[in-house]
């Protein structure tokens, strides 16, 4: 019997936010299809995630909760995902498109010779043809594409599709499977790993801070041994006054490329058609222009707020809410009404 | 070692790209660059293949555009570039690029490590890597941050990856396929003597009977293109002293709901 089948991303037992808006998109075509929905889990708390994927939706869950599963490699992961898609002949394989997400389902694809739509942004299905709307040229522009296979491979976009609601009492029925790898047919070994700290996590932010090259005007003064007091400047901005806004709202903190590039913060954070694209529900633009390819990979997002001093900044022209004026008079302000009114 | 590193040629990143009446995308008289992210690549197959007295092969998939960046990537230092051009590629997805990137550096032979840059900024994908790899049979390392060490006698690759978690270190058996982040290098600047010598060279055209490339048989297929939906944005300003403004816009943003 056909499915619609989820992967649903773990690290530490966690499953990645991303992935309960997979099921949502799942959801979707499985009612179309008129099919189950099937989330997939490998590694470790396996079974306790598959009673959360029951809860947002999945009728069922094939689990694996083998030690050579326990960290994500791409090797045994696909190998298994590839042998269930043989075996189950799912309609559709969907994940979220995070770095492992796209990887996976790029692979199985090809394992499987079989078409990928990726990074959709809207699912359309009409007979045997499933249609994915997405962004090409880094989101200037849209695509339709469309592919009619026995099984078609899909990745969305994090924050383009909604979670299932929630159903207490709903639980997926729940079938365990054995690894298609033993550990020496592996080939890449986890060395090592250092988690990453303060982690920026863009993609899946509801709220955005981001700062430009007005952050330089910075009205504090430099240490008289700062390599370049401009540099000094931004730097001290975004970590003293984008920062603790950031923190008061409970957002990320972007940037836009020449911030990045003048060194005031590091690539990470960058939002734009070299760096990231973002689809908060708010995006607060402080001190950015609004140069072409930071619109790319922002301007999905629900509102904006500009806050710049040059009230002709294009930026302006994409804002719903314009604040003309110096950031680091209007930023300290905003941080402590945030503050006095959300009690952070 | 023989390295072999993909790049393609997109419109500058300032390009204003629109679909026209017709349904073309166009870019207007913008010019074409090597993909932003395959710079980082070439510059790490120059470097890697320098140091263990290796070659280097630059390889582009498609039209006659993307000689552009194939005579960027000679003109920074690669050895040689081929470009691998067949009418049955006009349409080609992800999977049919990769059957034929495969079937390519099949063709080269003797080749330890395929790199490409993170994603390409035209597609806007950077599914083609990953398939390239698997229909290679080779393990794949994505956003590689750090090659630590090549073991050219004992076929081992170590190397640092930059992962939304963290950065994790692993090893791998020769041969691989990578992807590179940029944090790897500082892509050199073409000399001029090399944009010279590149303007000259002729770039060899590999069609798909020449490499011995299947295409997949049911592929995905873009019905079009369209623009972006116009935002529609009635801009409001927020005036005041920024005391003001902050409780005014605080208001606002919470009776939008997104607060």
């Amino acid at each position: 019997m056909s499915a619609i089948y989820i992967w649903i991303e773990t690290e530490n037992g966690a499953a990645a936010a991303a992935s309960w808006e997979a099921l949502g998109a799942g959801k979707l075509l499985a009612d179309a299809c008129d099919v189950p929905l099937t989330a997939v889990i490998f590694g470790a708390n396996a079974a306790a995630l598959a009673a959360d994927a029951g809860a947002n939706g999945a009728a069922k869950a094939i689990i694996c909760e083998d030690a050579t599963l326990s960290a994500y490699r791409l090797e045994p992961y696909a190998a298994l995902l590839t042998r269930l898609v043989q075996d189950g002949a799912p309609r559709a394989v969907i994940a979220a498109a995070t770095q492992r997400g796209r990887e996976l389902i790029a692979a199985c694809a090809a394992d499987t010779d079989m078409p990928m739509l990726p990074e959709a942004l809207s699912l359309s299905v009409d007979g045997d043809a499933i249609t994915a709307e997405r962004a090409a040229y880094s989101g200037k522009v849209l695509s339709d594409v469309s592919a009619a296979a026995a099984t078609v491979f899909i990745t969305v976009r994090p924050r383009a599709f909604k979670p299932n609601t929630p159903q207490s009492g709903a639980a997926a029925e729940v079938t365990m499977v054995s690894p298609a790898l033993s550990e020496d047919q592996i080939a890449v070994k986890i060395e090592a790993f250092e988690p990453a700290v303060g982690t920026v996590n863009l993609s899946d932010a509801a709220i955005i801070v981001s700062g430009g090259r007005g952050m330089a005007n910075n009205p504090k003064a430099p240490p008289a041994d700062a390599a370049d007091p401009a540099v000094w400047k931004a730097q001290d901005g975004f970590a003293n006054v984008l920062t603790p806004l950031a923190e008061a709202l409970g957002a990320a903190v972007g940037a836009s490329r020449a911030a990045v590039d003048a060194g005031y913060i590091s690539y990470a954070h960058q939002v734009g058609q070299t760096g990231k694209t973002v689809a908060p529900d708010l995006y607060i633009a402080c001190g950015i222009s609004g140069a072409i390819q930071h619109q790319a990979g922002m301007r999905s997002s629900k509102v904006i707020v500009a806050i710049n001093k040059d009230a002709e900044a294009p930026i302006f022209k994409m804002a719903r809410f314009g604040l003309v004026g110096d950031l680091y008079q209007i930023v300290p302000a905003l941080t402590a009404a945030a503050r006095k009114r959300f009690n952070k | 070692m023989h390295i072999a590193v993909f790049t393609r040629s997109t419109p500058d990143t300032q390009a204003v790209v629109t679909v026209s009446a017709s349904g073309a995308v166009t870019w207007g008289d913008a010019a074409l660059i090597v993909n932003p992210w395959d710079e980082y690549a070439l510059e790490e197959a120059i470097v890697q293949a320098k140091a263990a007295n290796g070659k280097t092969t630059a390889l582009a998939v498609g039209a006659d555009m993307h000689n552009e960046a194939l005579k960027h990537a000679l003109a920074m230092g690669i050895d040689a570039a081929i470009r691998i051009d067949d009418p049955a590629l006009t349409h080609a997805d992800g999977l049919a690029y990769a059957a034929a990137a495969a079937a390519a550096v099949r063709k080269l032979g003797d080749v330890d490590l395929v790199m490409f840059g993170r994603e390409s900024i035209d597609v806007g994908t950077d599914q083609h890597v990953y398939q390239t790899a698997r229909r290679l049979g080779w393990t794949m390392l994505s956003h590689v941050s750090k090659i630590i060490a090549i073991d050219a006698a004992a076929k081992t690759i170590k190397i640092e990856r930059l992962l939304e978690q963290g950065k994790q270190t692993v090893t791998a058996a020769l041969p691989v396929v990578i992807s590179v982040t940029k944090e790897i290098n500082e892509p050199r600047y073409p000399t001029f003597m090399g944009i010279r010598k590149a303007a000259k060279a002729q770039i060899p055209v590999w069609t798909l009977a020449d490499i011995g490339a299947a295409l997949p048989a049911s592929g995905a297929r873009v019905i079009g293109f369209k623009n972006l939906p116009a935002r529609e944005v009635k801009l409001e300003l927020i005036e005041g002293t920024p005391e003001e403004m902050a409780e005014k816009l605080l208001d606002r943003l919470i009776e939008e709901k997104v607060l």
